[in-house]
């Protein structure tokens, strides 16, 4: 197998690890196909298991024979493996670096991984548009699902079947996709069921400078207003972004055709410039130099929290536009593929409760990520330390769990899951032994077919174990709209992922638990209390 | 009272700080209090706020809806008010000014409030913290450190209290010598023993050295605190002020200890800043926080321009300074600054709560700030402005200490047994002039004014509804495993205290409190664990003659408990309910009026401080 030949030194001894709040292991370090191992061979030791995939960038360094290789990791873990004998050292960091950048999708683990547990449910079943698509029905008839785009060629970023109004029929569709960017005719995201108003989803039309149009366009987005009703565009660009748009065949909707609608623009960074805020950001958390006012100013110049803050905001916004105006919304921005998505998908975790239980994140994640062709694999295939050069990598979906995660912060009774859930989907979006993230689309997905060919992270989540695992104790089903504080002061960093390896989680992970001992406690003392009243009562009714 | 002219307008508008929103009611001005009264008649919401957390009142110029009429009180609440005729706001405005500034302590609140509670208990309220006790638990007097009686009528130093314990060997002369060659007289005295190691924490005011004096005196007290500690050759001195203030003290005939004069000392500056600077550094940051939509990086910005934070690391730095040479060399150490009586007590008192677990309980907490904050005289009457006084004397020394108190409770939430609202309380309650404790400057003036005889006790106030600061998470064995505590002072792991500075800026706070609800489950365990052993018993003899009337009433407890638990969670989702409209306007962009009755606004449980207490 091809591997092999990329791993020169297979094995090494005499490898001392050193990483976070853990003791320094010595042991044989050992290079497969796919992971990074070391093994001390003694029993109950802690063991590395690295995946190739996970690792961003690798140091050299020297001193005499002894190498040292520093892994910057995906999950931006920082370990340190001191290798004796010059040789081997560069031997394993050369391996390291080609098996960790390899671009061919076949030889991706997933592909290999064989998982070691009982799949109950398979999670690449668990979702399927049809099922969301009988709820929907159960709601309202003006929807239905068009397999119009079946083969993916009407858009080849979406998945085979969409929601689109009853009375729009596929040549329309047809017809509006060639006026949209990517092909992304506006569909269905969200239907709010309390006032039966709609989330619109697509890419940026494409009027051009002489301000094309497109009567199919028009028909399909009005179908969804209802009589005299008016509705509102939101542009996650500042119209200065989307007047340039223009000149390259890209723009937004005119008043003049669209005067039904009223367009927002807000100001929702691209993703070059979110990728860059990430490795400031990234920089600032582990700069060890002991100044409050530099830390400050990095986390300032990172602009992380003000993205946070943009992308809050503007979901707010479109979820007022829908709950507070009654009014139905459509969201773009140039793609489609990134900022359009963070806004509904956080829009629908402030107006839908089912969004907020682990099943339906799973769902939401699904829908409006996975199908709703967010490309993941461009997006996600390098992380804050990477030496190389940037193409397409961004943390989009990241800043979407950051946003879950503030929310979470803020009504930390009103979801199902923990903020553990959120912190494995950043760890899986970038490396993973699963399937769900691989790819760019539905149609790269069916491609390759991965649904036959690895396990979907869905299926490992569902266990009861793990559901236990992510699940907030603090959980009291909320039905209502939950409208979070945007305020620079109410916003915090995201310790759980960019300050994990900082400092040992462990104090506040005991008192977590001890919360979780009195929430438990009190659940038996109920039992015990109706118990108790129940032999009581049925012994005064014998008397 | 003479100077109210006008104890009720109507018709007055208030206005939130961060948004459109604004409720209409009546305003009352009472003896005490600022209260206004929302008209809404289904949740009325009430404001009450007591004349003494007042820090300025301020007339804007007249608009087209009235006269507006700001008010920021020293609890960081902000109201803005618009009067409707001129008249009855220059009124108000006259009477706050008055009000708020009394001349005597007599005025203050303290001798007026009266909790419906009887001689006996007032007094065994005062009874509670006994410093005499509390050397006593730390080993004080032993073979090296007596009790001396030198200040038992404050003549040696009438900012110390009468009680103080010097080390065995510091004979009276040395003492009187010693106390002459220091600022204000306040001579080397022991306030800590770290038994484990005979180390001690001494504290004092900065030597009267200049450029060259020496004071034999003082240097036989350094080395009789050596001396007292076995296990170090050493004493640590710690001026905890930067080196280029203590240095232009020597101008002034004041300055530091010079290594050369005194035997076995180690010199150390820490470099903690004046109260001047912290005053104006908590003024930016409040200025900062409290503009309307402020973005991220103005925020950022003007967290780290104000500086705020980067003093809260010094503080701990010295702090953690402090604790190591105590328990990790074990040395002594004696912290003083220019007067010994700010940063002196700052870093004294966290050292403490480093090194003792004991002061991270409720009722060692108070003995902590009994000791090192109220007996040794820290300033709180010019601190904290109860009085009319000089301006450049008011500083946030003691709010810093309990933001400091807190960043350790965030890092370590299983070593505390209270809970971040105990610091809420405590800091309102320092300001509300409501309690003796605080009062006055210092023991000699607190004695004079019949304090303990004329006032009460916030420490009982605050004992009688413990069980709200307690801390869930608290971990009894906590202290044997982390007898001390090393925090983290990487600038990442210090926050800002939202709670404190937006208190009463609900819109800000999450809108689920973690804590509150571990806090209710807590209690509902404590009254289910009851009812089950009243059952059990109940069970194991059922001919006990109580059997039908505990079964009753557990049953009616149950009912209760659901009912209570209901109306809690239902008050919970008006708050989420309600949110929406207060931040209408903050996501911007959106101009469409919608309905515009406001919803009624939640009177939070958990800091609605004023109204629980009077």
């Amino acid at each position: 197998m091809e591997f092999a030949e990329l791993i020169k030194t297979p094995r090494v001894d005499g490898v001392v690890l050193r990483r976070p709040f853990l003791p320094t292991v010595e042991g044989t370090l050992c290079l497969t196909g796919h992971h990074l191992i070391l093994s001390s061979r003694q029993d109950n030791t802690e063991e590395l298991w690295l995946l190739h995939a996970n690792i961003d960038a690798i140091e050299k360094r020297f001193v005499g024979s002894l190498g040292t290789i520093i892994v910057k990791c995906k999950d931006l873990r920082v370990i340190q493996l001191d290798i004796p004998g010059m040789e081997e050292c560069l031997n394993i960091a050369s391996s390291i670096e080609v098996l960790s950048t390899l671009d061919s999708v076949s030889l991706m683990y997933p592909l290999f991984y064989r998982p070691m547990f009982q799949v109950i449910e398979d999670g690449w079943k668990s979702f399927l548009p049809e099922d969301a698509f009988k709820d929907l029905e159960s709601m309202t008839e003006e929807w239905r699902l068009s397999d119009v785009n079946k083969d993916y060629s009407v858009c080849s970023s979406y998945p085979p079947l969409v929601a689109v109004p009853k009375d729009v029929d596929d040549d329309t569709l047809r017809k509006a996709a060639a006026f949209r960017h990517g092909g992304r005719f506006p569909v269905l995201s969200y239907y709010h069921k309390k006032n039966g108003m709609v989330m619109m989803r697509s890419g940026q039309p494409l009027t051009g400078t002489n301000g094309r149009r497109c009567k199919e366009d028009e028909k399909l987005i009005n179908a969804t207003l209802r009589a005299g009703k008016r509705g509102y565009i939101i542009d996650t660009r500042t119209v200065s972004v989307a007047q340039q748009a223009k000149a390259r065949g890209g723009g937004f909707e005119s008043e003049a055709n669209y005067p039904q609608w009223r367009r927002i623009h807000k100001a929702i960074e691209r993703s070059s410039i979110l990728q860059e805020s990430l490795i400031k950001l990234v920089e600032a958390c582990n700069d060890q130099s002991h100044s409050m006012d530099r830390w400050l100013s990095k986390l300032e110049a990172s602009n992380w929290q003000t993205h946070v803050k943009e992308i809050l905001t503007t979901a707010c916004l479109a979820a007022q536009c829908i709950d507070r105006e009654g009014a139905s919304v459509l969201v773009h921005g140039t793609e489609g593929t990134d900022s359009t998505l963070q806004v509904t998908s956080l829009a629908q975790i402030i107006l839908d409760p089912a969004c907020r239980t682990i099943q339906g994140f799973q769902a939401l994640v699904e829908r409006e990520w996975l199908q709703a062709g967010h490309p993941f694999q461009q997006r996600c295939s390098q992380s804050a330390y990477s030496n190389s050069k940037p193409r397409c990598e961004a943390p989009v979906f990241l800043l979407f769990l950051d946003c879950v995660w503030q929310i979470l912060r803020q009504f930390p009774c009103s979801f199902q899951f923990s903020q553990h859930f959120l912190v494995l989907l950043f760890e899986h979006t970038y490396a993973s032994q699963f399937g769900t993230f691989m790819g760019n689309s539905a149609s790269e997905r069916s491609k390759l077919n991965l649904s036959q060919k690895t396990v979907s992270l869905w299926s490992w989540v569902n266990r009861p174990q793990e559901v236990e695992r992510l699940s907030n104790p603090l959980y009291e089903a909320n039905c209502l709209v939950i409208w979070p504080s945007v305020a620079p002061q109410s916003l915090l960093l995201w310790e759980g992922v960019f300050l994990r390896w900082k400092r040992s989680s462990r104090c506040l992970d005991e008192a977590y638990d001890e919360m979780v001992h009195i929430i438990q406690y009190n659940k038996e003392l109920q039992n015990k209390v109706n118990n108790l009243r129940r032999q009581l009562g049925a012994g005064e009714q014998e008397d | 009272m003479e100077h109210i002219r006008t104890p009720k307008v109507e018709q007055v508008r208030l206005l939130d700080r961060f948004s459109n929103k604004s409720a209409s009611g009546t305003l009352h001005l009472t003896a005490t209090h600022l209260i206004f009264v929302e008209s809404n008649a289904d949740a009325a919401q009430e404001i009450w706020i007591l004349h003494h957390h007042i820090g300025s009142v301020e007339k804007l110029s007249l608009t087209t809806s009235g006269c507006p009429l700001v008010i920021q009180c020293r609890n960081f609440r902000v109201v803005h008010f618009v009067v409707q005729r001129e008249r009855d706001c220059h009124d108000i405005y006259s009477s706050l000014l008055r009000l708020l500034r009394p001349v005597s302590y007599e005025e203050l609140y303290a001798f007026s409030y009266n909790p419906k509670q009887n001689e006996q208990q007032r007094e065994e309220g005062w009874q509670l913290i006994d410093l005499g006790a509390e050397f006593e638990r730390m080993g004080v007097p032993c073979d090296q450190w007596q009790l001396t009686d030198v200040n038992r009528n404050y003549k040696i130093c009438e900012t110390y209290p009468r009680d103080l314990y010097v080390p065995i060997t510091a004979s009276k002369p040395i003492i009187v010598g010693s106390s002459k060659f220091r600022s204000k007289g306040r001579f080397p005295v022991l306030t800590y023993f770290y038994q484990e190691k005979k180390a001690a924490v001494c504290r004092c005011s900065q030597p009267l050295s200049g450029f060259s004096a020496r004071c034999l005196e003082d240097e036989s007290m350094l080395q009789a605190i050596s001396k007292a500690n076995h296990n170090s050759r050493f004493v640590y001195v710690m001026d905890t002020r930067p080196k280029l203030n203590a240095m232009a003290n020597r101008a002034a005939g004041k300055g530091y200890e010079n290594e050369d004069n005194y035997s076995n000392i180690r010199f150390q500056f820490v470099g903690i800043e004046n109260i001047h600077v912290m005053r104006t550094s908590l003024q930016k940051l409040l200025e900062v926080v409290g503009t309307r939509s402020l973005s991220v990086n103005d925020y950022l910005l003007g967290l780290e321009s104000s500086g705020w934070l980067r003093h809260v690391k010094a503080v701990l730095d010295a702090a953690i300074f402090l604790t190591k040479a105590v328990t990790v060399e074990g040395a002594s150490v004696l912290v003083h600054c220019s007067d010994g009586w700010d940063r002196t007590a700052q870093v004294c008192s966290l050292g403490a709560l480093l090194m003792d677990p004991y002061y991270r309980t409720i009722n060692g907490f108070m003995v902590l700030i009994e000791k090192d904050w109220i007996s040794f005289g820290h300033k709180f009457a010019d601190r904290c402005d109860q009085l009319d006084g000089d301006p450049k004397e008011v500083s946030p020394v003691f709010t810093q200490f309990l933001e400091c108190v807190w960043q350790l409770t965030e890092q370590f939430p299983q070593a505390f047994e209270f809970n971040e609202w105990l610091l809420l309380q405590i800091h309102e309650h320092v300001h509300s002039c409501q309690y003796g404790n605080f009062l006055a400057n210092n023991q000699r003036q607190r004695e004079e004014l019949q304090l303990k005889d004329r006032t009460h006790s916030l420490w009982a106030f605050l004992l009688s509804e413990g069980q709200n600061y307690l801390n869930p998470a608290f971990c009894h064995t906590y202290a044997e495993t982390h007898p001390v505590l090393e925090p983290s002072t990487l600038p990442c792991h210090l926050k800002f205290w939202r709670n404190m500075y937006h208190q009463f800026d609900r819109s800000m706070h999450p809108r689920q409190s973690v804590l509150k609800n571990v806090l209710t489950l807590k209690e509902s365990n404590r009254q289910l664990e009851d009812t089950i052993m009243k059952l059990e018993a109940v069970t194991l003899s059922p001919s006990h003659p109580l059997s039908l009337a505990l079964l009753k009433e557990a049953q009616h407890q149950e009912e209760v408990g659901e009912e209570a638990k209901k109306c809690c969670s239902d008050t919970e989702r008006t708050v989420e309910g309600s949110s929406g409209s207060e931040r209408k306007e903050s996501y911007g962009d959106l101009q469409g009026t919608y309905g515009a009755k406001v919803e009624p606004a939640v009177v939070s449980l958990e800091f609605g401080v004023a109204r629980m207490t009077c």
